[in-house]
């Protein structure tokens, strides 16, 4: 048993830190990022190349650092607590998981460097109108036409792809619009005819963007791991994604639990701190209770990534995202409320961390969604 | 014991009803169901409508336009309103302002000021908070100095909703830094918008809308004749305006058409080869929040009729704290469930939702997602604003359970 993090990995904390307070040190800088073209600040991005943030997961053999869950979990939590914006979850740790496991050697050569330079930035094109947290839920359609594939359908909700060089789109290659085989994971360069995007600010700050795929041609040679076997890859890198997600929702929980604790301690009412009331602080220790279970859940998500049996990795990282969401809700209301009118201003940085939260809650299907597949699963106990 | 409405009663709500049905802007109405923000116009129209029909202030004395109803009838009103839904009238008009100046007023401040609140030919701010004076706010310190036969006011408001439209604000200034106790040198003052030395600045709220602001005064002149009732007895008049205020606090029409609007949605989502509302968790989880509501509906029925009992001039019941905190958390559950309901599509924030000039663009997802995120951020201020929840609680622990 060992929950301590070893040198190079605090090193990693350290200089990440170090360059997200660079950064986003100054909160209003965030918001000028947000109105860039892009949606986030290139030259932020440029610096996670330059400091190896966007390399780090990548395999050595394509110019990475081998890193590991435990790398991404700090590399994410930093991001959370700095309330960054770069899609880095779902760019490198999402489709660059995806890639390093069911590309070609051609397309490995070609695209990770790529990414792990800043050059190009990927985005999953998964989510559709009617398919709501279900990853096997797929109309967009592939047809065969010699050695390429034809797609044609809309994909919604697209997080980063408004700026996003490739795509990896789920399309249905075979059987109906719920079959669980049939899947096939395309890369599509986001330059081929027939793909056309609309992007918009999310609510937290991302850019996300719906885009329309009409007769677009993709060699088969594109396909990121086996045709109408893509669901099984697909779950395996959505679950290290929420796993990244939970460490990301610690970093924010665990800095607007300290913000409320300063305010509750500096903010004056009736000639006292406001933190003198014992009602508030039995309300703080709520959410102090309520961190620290999530932070147990999340480095549970971590550790159960690389599990071989995949219905255990997905129960785990399940429950992970069932305690996380509701945490985030918890101490994302409470922080609010404990803030009076200012946790409700779009000036104070508390409610940025609070409309994060609650994206993250949704995103990868939230705490209800989640609960029912542990549920179905049969819960968490072994047989005794 | 009986929970039906009497003949007369359920007469009344009946044309209350047939009255909305008949009068109120389909396009007002249509964008509070979607959860647009509803524009100033909106609000006027309708408010002008109520009143032709003598119902803009039905709660003020009759003598200045009220109409003598029974607690019933006013909860009936209210309530046919809100799950209309019609614009609430403006509480700083009908249920804060009117009252005070019909009650401690004097007759110039009555005849000047009365018709046009009723009609909302003036429309109303609320100067009470300040940065420094929020729950405590017998704390504020903008001050009012006389000097001959005008008040010179210096000092900060904060969070008064929507000042940018307002033509006059009332406030709450110290006239007496020296007195006693903190409470007793305060004074009621109606200051007019135009006023040289008022600035104001917009506060952004977390949805990115644009309700509240901060106000300041600069050497601002306001005639003495401006003064509400007493020098000094300012308390008095701000506690009767909140005990006003806190009766149609529980909001319960709003969270039955939010809550019935929730279920016809569900029915609409799909989930896998079902929908959302075929979904037993789902159901469950709505159906714990009606039951949570009628509790509450029941409780606010107790509450009208024991104000029955007591008089319209009684003290306010320290029981419509228990509506404050339990409507308030039940209009939040609301949002949370309109977000289940939208589920992936509660992320897109279109900068154009509260444009009145937007643009065509199709919406993303279903057109009713688009609000189900800003409200549900934006409404947290609802347990916030008139008196915190916690406030609510410490006025029950001493005025219910005697600690
Ligand atoms: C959207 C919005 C609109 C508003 N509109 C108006 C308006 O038009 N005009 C106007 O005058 N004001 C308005 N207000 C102000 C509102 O009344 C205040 O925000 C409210 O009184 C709380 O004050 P505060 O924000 O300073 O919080 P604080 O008083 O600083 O409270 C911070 C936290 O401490 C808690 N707390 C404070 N004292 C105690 C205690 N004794 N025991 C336990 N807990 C305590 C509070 O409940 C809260 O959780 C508005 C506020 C909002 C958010």
């Amino acid at each position: 048993m060992d929950f301590d993090l070893n040198d190079d990995q605090r090193l990693i904390k350290e200089s990440l830190g170090k360059l997200l307070s660079s950064r986003y040190g100054d909160f209003a800088k965030r918001d000028s990022y947000i109105k860039q073209q892009d949606g986030f600040d290139r030259a932020v991005w440029a610096d996670y190349a330059e400091a190896g943030i966007l390399a780090l997961p990548l395999p050595e053999a394509h110019g990475g650092f081998g890193g590991g869950p435990v790398e991404t979990m700090i590399v994410l939590e930093e991001i959370g607590a700095a309330l960054a914006i770069e899609p880095y979850l779902t760019a490198i740790v999402l489709c660059c998981g995806l890639i390093v496991r069911g590309g070609s050697d051609a397309v490995k050569a070609d695209i990770l460097p790529k990414i792990a330079s800043g050059a190009a930035i990927a985005a999953l094109a998964q989510v559709e109108r009617g398919s709501r947290f279900d990853l096997h839920d797929v109309s967009l359609a592939a047809r065969k036409d010699g050695d390429h594939y034809v797609l044609e359908g809309e994909k919604s909700v697209v997080i980063g792809g408004g700026v996003a060089d490739h795509f990896i789109v789920t399309a249905r290659t075979s059987g109906q619009r719920r079959d669980l085989s049939g899947i096939t994971l395309f890369l599509v360069d986001a330059k081929t005819p027939g793909v056309s995007r609309r992007a918009y600010p999310t609510q937290d700050g991302y850019q996300a963007a719906e885009i329309s795929f009409g007769q677009v041609r993709v060699p088969a040679a594109q396909i990121i791991g086996t045709l109408d076997q893509g669901l099984p890859l697909l779950r395996r890198s959505v679950d290290e994604a929420i796993a990244g997600l939970c460490a990301e929702a610690v970093g924010a929980m665990a800095a607007l639990t300290e913000m409320t604790i300063d305010y509750l301690k500096t903010r004056k009412q009736f000639g006292v701190a406001i933190g003198s009331f014992q009602a508030l602080q039995h309300r703080a220790v709520d959410m102090q209770v309520q961190l620290e279970q999530a932070r147990s859940m999340a480095i549970f998500a971590t550790l159960s990534v690389d599990e071989e049996d995949a219905a255990t990795r997905s129960t785990a990282v399940s429950a992970a995202k069932v305690q996380i969401g509701r945490a985030a809700r918890f101490i994302g209301q409470t922080a609010t409320q404990l803030h009076g009118g200012i946790g409700v201003t779009q000036e104070y940085k508390g409610g940025h961390y609070f409309k994060r939260l609650t994206m993250i809650d949704q995103m990868f299907g939230d705490s209800e969604h989640h609960l029912r597949l542990v549920a179905a699963a049969g819960g968490l106990l072994p047989a005794a | 014991m009986d929970l039906n409405l009497t003949a007369e009663e359920a007469a009344f709500r009946d044309e209350v009803r047939a009255f909305i049905a008949r009068e109120l802007s389909p396009e007002t109405r249509a964008k509070m169901i979607l959860g647009r923000e509803i524009g100033k116009k909106d609000i006027v129209d309708w408010q002008r409508k109520l009143n032709a029909r003598g119902w803009a202030v039905p709660n003020w004395p009759v003598e200045y336009g009220g109409q003598g109803w029974s607690p019933m009838q006013e909860y009936l009103f209210q309530t046919e309103i809100e799950q209309a839904p019609a614009p609430a009238s403006l509480p700083f008009n009908t249920s804060m302002v009117g009252p005070v100046i019909a009650t401690f007023g004097s007759a110039e401040q009555k005849a000047k000021f009365l018709p046009a609140t009723a009609n909302l030919d003036i429309w109303w701010c609320q100067g009470f908070s300040e940065p420094g004076a929020g729950s405590d706010l017998a704390g504020l310190k903008t001050t009012a100095r006389r000097e001959g036969d005008v008040y010179v006011v210096n000092g900060q408001k904060t969070w008064t909703t929507m000042a940018q439209y307002a033509d006059w604000i009332f406030m709450l200034v110290r006239t007496n830094p020296q007195a006693e106790k903190k409470q007793q040198g305060i004074s009621f003052l109606l200051i007019d918008m135009k006023t040289p030395g008022i600035t104001v600045r917009p506060i952004q709220l977390l949805d990115g809308g644009h309700e509240v602001n901060e106000v300041f005064f600069d050497e601002v002149k306001v005639p003495v004749e401006n003064l509400v009732g007493e020098e000094n007895r300012g308390w008095d008049y701000a506690k009767f305006l909140l005990g006003n205020e806190r009766m149609g606090i529980a909001r319960v029409g709003v969270s039955r058409q939010r809550l019935r609007r929730v279920r016809e949605l569900a029915a609409l989502e799909r989930v896998g080869d079902e929908t959302l509302l075929d979904q037993p968790w789902f159901r469950e989880k709505l159906a714990n929040t009606e039951i949570e509501l009628k509790a509450l509906e029941i409780t606010q029925l107790r509450v009208v009729a024991e104000a029955r009992k007591r008089g319209k001039h009684g003290q306010p019941d320290p029981n419509s704290s228990i509506l404050k905190i339990r409507g308030s958390e039940i209009q939040q559950a609301t949002t949370e469930l309109m977000m289940d309901v939208v589920g992936p599509f509660v992320a897109p924030f279109p900068a154009s939702i509260d444009d009145e000039d937007q643009t065509n663009d199709p919406p993303i997802g279903p057109d009713y997602a688009a609000a189900a995120g800003p409200t549900y951020f934006n409404w947290r201020k609802i347990s916030i604003y008139g008196g915190s929840n916690e406030i609510q609680r410490n006025i029950i622990a001493k005025a219910i359970l005697g600690f």
